[in-house]
């Protein structure tokens, strides 16, 4: 199972970037082997509709699940049609929040926790 | 003739001018105001409409029997309104700029148009004016389609029509000014004012259009503006002085052109002014063929 962070740094020392739409990186971590990448945003710098565009990436990199700060509606819809799951409201490093969800101290959101544009 | 009053920097005075000019001019003219996020000709002139017709845009209406979730749609919008993902299209009017383009490269045929309102353009007879202005819907972000509606009442030909456009140098000012003959750019004699004047000039020199300046307030900041204009070779149509009494009317809802003599001569001779640069511009037009 892939789980991508949003990621204000590269590295998994970075804090978890609070924006998902606007994110300055992603890093995707496989469970599998716990291998990691850190792959760039492209949507962060849309004139609009960033997070549906963030969403459309994340789903072409296969992850199943979003650890992040915010989700906007538009973005949780996108990500939501395209079955990945979305946890909201996590904080500290990439590496911290991934050890968190593999014990099970995270789970999905129900619905998007902010306003577009927060 | 197509004249448009526009600004780099908002709160110059465009509505005032504009308003100001139509009331006292000699002749009967179009005013429209395309300042459609947030009209305000009406105010002063307090119209009774006659007509009212919705504005929209095309949006994509997809058929979910014939999609196949290729992505084509969601690759061609710039603008992140269609995505498919997975199972299903998603569309996002609010975000859609009309384009067509997810129609266009759809090769299930699975889009078609279906017509989103972003807005109203109302038209009253005020006197010998014949007004018109478009009313942006609440929250919506996409102004042009709705400026351009309004612009398509303007006349062709001898007859003059004041454009009132938006502030700001971005697309809503470039669809306003887009079929005007000539701009008349207002500004204030003061750091942000010429700042934002320069930004404009920049605006009308690409788009071609004869342009010439307003100093309102004048003498209530310095003589920057005009340095600037005589250094850059732009004709100063009007200066229209720095007066409480001005405040005073435009907080009663009156129109300072109307209500105090001196600003009506100002405005008279301005409207000579303008049409004379509309009029030249139109023989250099056809002189260069640049409408064509």
């Amino acid at each position: 199972m892939k789980i991508l962070v949003t990621a204000a740094g590269d590295s998994l020392e970075s804090p978890v970037d609070p924006r998902f739409g606007r994110a300055a990186h992603y890093i995707l971590i496989d469970s599998r082997t716990g291998e990691h990448e850190v792959v760039d945003n492209p949507a962060s710098t849309a004139p609009q509709g960033a997070g549906i565009g963030a969403a459309q990436r994340v789903a072409e990199l296969g992850a199943e699940y979003v650890l992040t700060g915010h989700c906007g509606p538009k973005a949780f819809r996108t990500l939501t049609a395209a079955g990945i799951k979305v946890v909201v409201g996590v904080e500290g490093t990439v590496g911290e929040a991934y050890q968190r969800f593999l014990e099970g101290g995270l789970s999905a959101a129900e619905e998007a926790d902010v306003e577009g544009h927060w | 003739m197509r004249i448009a009053i526009a600004s780099g920097k908002g709160g110059t005075g465009k509505t005032t001018l504009a308003v100001g000019l139509a009331l006292t001019a000699d002749r009967p003219l179009q005013l429209l105001d395309c300042d459609v996020e947030e009209p305000n000709c009406h105010l002063f002139l307090q119209p009774a409409f006659h007509d009212s017709r919705g504005v929209g845009i095309p949006i994509p209406k997809v058929d979910v029997s014939r999609c196949t979730v290729c992505g084509r749609c969601g690759e061609i919008c710039q603008y992140n309104a269609i995505v498919a993902l997975r199972t299903r299209p998603l569309v996002f009017p609010e975000l859609c700029h009309g384009c067509g383009g997810c129609l266009r490269v759809c090769p299930e045929e699975a889009i078609t148009e279906a017509v989103r309102e972003i807005g109203v353009v109302e038209r009253a007879q005020c006197g010998s004016i014949d007004f018109a202005h478009g009313r942006l819907r609440v929250g919506e972000a996409l102004s042009p389609p709705l400026i351009r509606a309004v612009l398509e009442i303007a006349e062709d030909g001898e007859g003059i029509t004041l454009i009132d456009a938006p502030p700001g140098t971005a697309c809503p000012v470039v669809a306003a000014l887009r079929r005007a003959d000539c701009a008349v750019l207002v500004t204030e004699p003061t750091p942000f004012g010429q700042h934002d004047l320069e930004l404009a000039v920049e605006v009308v020199r690409k788009l071609d259009l004869p342009f010439g300046v307003v100093i309102n307030r004048a003498g209530s900041g310095d003589d920057r503006v005009q340095r600037y204009c005589a250094a850059e070779s732009i004709p100063i149509l009007q200066e229209i002085p720095d007066d409480r009494r001005v405040a005073e009317c435009y907080s009663r809802g009156e129109v300072p052109a109307l209500a105090l003599p001196e600003q009506t001569l100002r405005y008279r001779e301005l409207f000579g002014r303008i049409v004379e640069l509309a009029q030249r511009s139109g023989s250099a037009h056809l002189g260069e063929g640049r409408r064509a």
